[in-house]
């Protein structure tokens, strides 16, 4: 062990011997004249004050011992101590022990109690000790965590007094952690070995690093070293098995962005053969509607019913685009028919007349669409990564949307009658179909889909006009990769290139992964163009 | 009339197409340097010298409707990649007129363009060389666009890729150049691309006369452009054109080869847009990777349908029009000019499908029939 090493370790020991005796004395002393030793002249004077203040278990302790180690602890000229704070461009000054504002003092008149290098180890030590034992859940959870970052031998000293007296499951389990980092440090070579152990079944790059220190030493002994590889092997695993899993959750959170973009799509393109280039557009509607419908709530109902806004947003959403759809088709679309080429440029116009009429109404600048309480943050299920609510109510929203589709074409006779429509007009309008009707429901069903997306659409990115365009070509992709007049084709196809993007974005960076994916799916179309699930038969002719 | 090659049509060359062809030409060639070189800037007959290079660059335009024509009015293919060709020509260009540059840029080093040394790079890349001289440059031109338009075709066509599909991957093509030269380290200028050119072939760009030089370059380009089309069209190569437009597999049986005249004419049809993109970039002065995006190709295909789909001059027409409009209602009323273009783009596929053209033209020559006749199926 160098000199330094040893150097470090007497004064930890002397911390701790420090902290152990003067917790005896510390609830004697006053606050006060703690207070009033750190302005000593003595460094000596200064560490035992700190140290005493690091175990008096007074809130008011940590702001001084901050304002200490960032040089905002001044003393006056009469022997008061006092704490200037820079807020909002003025610098206030307050009394340290009274926290009493002291007005038209000049903190350049004043002198800074000068802090060394010791007493910098001291206030830190001091510090961690005071939030380790905080009444504040989150404070100690913090400090608990942060141990890890200057493992040492009074480190473990304290931790292990923490781990006596904590209750908590979340705070108990950081602090072992924190107290397995700093036994390998400084721990007998029995506790190191215990130590090794704990540590290889975490995923903390930290921890990587610090046993890679370890086993790096020169000196240490074999038998450890081979803990050590053997624990650096199984973070190693557990760190790809993470990568894998937060790729995976991306690719199908993506997969369902994409899916959900598409699946509207897939009514009017693939059943009904309509090339309707203003499909983003109405994503994009769905997501103003959202917008709309969290204004309206925060201007008109109590602030706590804020949460239910997307309940409302939602079969709103489905409305406003349905009808535009059906509009779109009785205006527009119906005259075009048998005609895709013709019905592309068509719905190409009416997306630039939607896209400059959003514009015009709501202005050019994206929108904020909070998320409902619900759906913020998080839960981290193997350690490691971080799967967010939005995104997993997103794929489930997805997965409920497809469902319902699905029973709607298969169950219902307006599914029944669509499909008749779709395969042969002729014959189910002589059957009494009225075609006509079906044509219209059918296109603001794939229009009103789209509207719902928009509104989930509107959770994870941002709102503005030029919403549909990032979507349009995407959702096209999919379709036509999963077979034109398919769900499960798009369902796969959405799936499968959410998943391959994500798995090709730390490989090729972001823009590039999805040059390739756009390069494979041209290739891919070449050698099936009908898609990954091409419709066999008479219906197949027809589509084309 | 004596037999013409390639088994042209009757009346395709006639004397009164000559007379009217030549009479265009010298009108947009002649005319305008006149106007603009001769007749003193003070007299209200003058054309404002701002006015030669946005006549040049509604030529250009005018050039590439012209190729989309070639293929969507003829052939059938609708791209929605057409604006792809078009800037892959434009940065062919590009890419020499930075090379004349020299020591003239803001950092002044004698070979690498400014993008370049910001980015750190110590060498020209390999595929920047030959970039110096204008004839290589001219040569890439033709080639890039034309190879491109070769590869792509070839894959699809061969595969019978048709219809509404070919569209969406024309477009998925020119959706991830963009996104490929938006990247700085692709050597292309990200996004910025590439401007603040200074001369072509020794002339300073920002010169009167070099503008009018580039002018009626862009005026012959299109002259030329057209009578090739013409000549296609005309052709019996333009029967089957035709033919396969309105039912391709009977084409098929019929025993022509389909995927070798789509091949044929979609790469010609990529030269010439290429061609156009060239001419543009130095009369514009920049060229950058949103020239790529899907809404621009589509664009284009607006302006052929409005000028009359499966005429040629109709393309031209079109451009100029559509083109026109844009300049003055972006300048006079930005807020409406999407209104306008999305009106336009409803109202030309459903009240007047046959264009400009077509409305003015006397029924009997209006070869274009509506494809919807021809059963579905044999459109596959």
């Amino acid at each position: 062990m160098g000199p330094v090493v040893t150097v470090r370790l007497l004064r930890w020991v002397g911390i701790v011997l420090l902290l152990l005796a003067s917790s005896v004395s510390a609830r004697a002393d006053d606050f006060a004249t703690l207070v009033g030793d750190l302005a000593s002249d003595s460094f000596a004077d200064k560490e035992r004050a700190v140290t005493a203040l690091g175990v008096l278990d007074d809130p008011r302790a940590v702001s001084v011992l901050q304002a200490l180690s960032e040089g905002r602890l001044l003393k006056t000229t009469d022997g008061r101590v006092v704490i200037s704070k820079i807020a909002g461009g003025t610098t206030r000054v307050r009394d340290a022990v009274t926290g009493e504002d002291i007005a038209g003092a000049d903190p350049d008149r004043f002198d800074r109690v000068i802090v060394n290098n010791r007493l910098r180890g001291a206030i830190e030590g001091a510090l961690a000790a005071l939030t380790l034992f905080s009444i504040d859940r989150d404070a100690r959870l913090v400090a608990a965590r942060d141990a890890l970052r200057h493992p040492s031998a009074g480190e473990a000293a304290l931790l292990e007094k923490a781990i006596a007296v904590e209750q908590d499951p979340e705070i108990r389990a950081a602090v072992q952690l924190s107290l397995s980092a700093a036994r390998l440090v400084s721990g007998s070579r029995q506790e190191r070995l215990t130590a090794i152990r704990a540590l290889g079944t975490t995923t903390d790059p930290q921890i990587k690093n610090l046993l890679d220190e370890f086993r790096a030493a020169p000196d240490t002994d074999p038998e450890l070293k081979k803990a050590a590889d053997a624990a650096l092997t199984s973070i190693g695993n557990r760190l790809r098995l993470v990568s894998i899993a937060a790729n995976l959750f991306q690719g199908i959170s993506l997969g369902s962005v994409l899916l959900l973009a598409a699946i509207g799509l897939a009514i009017t393109f693939g059943v009904m053969g309509v090339i309707n280039m203003a499909h983003g557009e109405m994503i994009m509607l769905g997501a103003y509607t959202a917008y709309v419908c969290q204004q309206s709530f925060r201007a008109l109902l109590p602030a706590d019913w804020i949460d239910a806004y997307l309940s409302v947003a939602v079969p709103v959403a489905f409305f406003v685009a349905g009808g535009i759809g059906v509009a779109l088709e009785r205006s527009v679309i119906r005259f075009l028919y048998g005609r895709p080429l013709e019905t592309l440029l068509a719905t190409w116009g009416v997306s630039l007349i939607l896209q400059q009429a959003v514009r015009s109404i709501f202005g050019s600048p994206n929108k904020e669409v909070s998320n409902p309480s619900w759906m913020t943050g998080g839960f981290d299920p193997i350690g490691g990564f971080t799967i967010t609510w939005n995104r997993l109510y997103i794929i489930l929203f997805c997965f409920i949307v497809l469902s319902v589709l699905a029973l709607i074409l298969s169950r219902t006779s307006f599914g029944l009658h669509m499909r008749a429509v779709t395969q042969n007009r002729p014959m189910a309008s002589v059957m009494g179909i009225r075609t006509a009707r079906i044509d219209a429901l059918t296109f603001g069903l794939g229009s009103g889909i789209a509207g719902m997306a928009g509104v989930a659409l509107s959770q994870v990115g941002n709102v503005s006009p030029n919403l549909g365009t990032i979507y349009i070509v995407d959702s096209f992709l999919v379709v036509v990769f999963g077979g034109v007049g398919n769900l499960l084709g798009t369902l796969v196809g959405a799936l499968s290139l959410g998943i391959v993007n994500k798995f090709l974005e730390p490989v090729a960076g972001a823009i590039l992964g999805k040059i390739v994916v756009l390069v494979a799916i041209i290739l891919f179309i070449q050698r099936r163009p009908r898609g990954l699930f091409a419709l066999k038969g008479r219906t197949a002719e027809a589509e084309a | 009339m004596p037999a013409l090659p390639g088994g042209q049509q009757k009346g395709a060359w006639s004397p009164r197409f000559w007379a009217s062809f030549l009479a265009c030409g010298v009108a947009l060639a002649v005319a305008v340097p006149a106007f603009n070189h001769w007749v003193p800037p003070d007299s209200p007959a003058a054309l404002p010298d701002y006015l030669v290079p946005l006549l040049g660059k509604y030529l250009c335009y005018a050039l590439l409707a012209l190729s989309l024509d070639l293929i969507w009015g003829y052939a059938g293919i609708l791209s929605l990649g057409h604006g792809a060709f078009f800037a892959l020509g434009g940065y062919c260009m590009g890419m020499y007129l930075m090379r004349q540059v020299g020591t003239r840029g803001v950092y002044g080093n004698p070979l690498l363009p400014d993008f370049m040394v910001f980015l750190n790079w110590k060498e020209l890349p390999w595929f920047w060389w030959g970039f110096d001289h204008f004839a290589y440059a001219a040569t890439m031109v033709v080639l890039v666009p034309g190879l491109l338009a070769l590869v792509f075709g070839w894959l699809a066509f061969r595969s019978r890729v048709t219809g509404v599909y070919l569209s969406i991957i024309t477009q998925a093509m020119t959706y991830a150049l963009m996104l490929a030269f938006f990247r700085n380290d692709m050597g292309f200028g990200g996004n910025n691309g590439m401007t603040d050119y200074k001369d072509i072939l020794g002339w300073d760009v920002h010169q009167s006369s070099t503008r009018l030089g580039l002018y009626i370059a862009s005026v012959l380009a299109l002259g030329l452009g057209y009578l090739c089309c013409r000549f296609i069209t005309a052709s019996k190569l333009g029967r089957v054109l035709l033919a396969l437009r309105d039912a391709e597999s009977r084409v098929r049986f019929l025993g022509y080869s389909v995927t070798d005249a789509k091949l044929f004419v979609f790469t010609v049809s990529a030269v010439l847009a290429g061609i156009a993109g060239a001419l543009y970039v130095p009369q514009v002065g920049i060229i950058n990777p949103s020239e790529f995006s899907p809404g621009n190709s589509i664009e284009i295909a607006i302006w052929v349908s409005v000028g009359g789909r499966g005429t040629l001059v109709g393309a031209i027409v079109g451009a100029v029009i559509v083109n026109s409009a844009k300049t003055w209602l972006t300048g006079a009323a930005p807020e409406t000019w999407l209104f306008v273009l999305g009106t336009l783009f409803i109202l030309t596929t459903l009240v007047f499908p046959r264009g400009v053209v077509g409305l003015l033209r006397r029924p009997s020559r209006i070869r274009t029939r509506a494809a919807a006749r021809v059963p579905a199926g044999e459109r596959a």
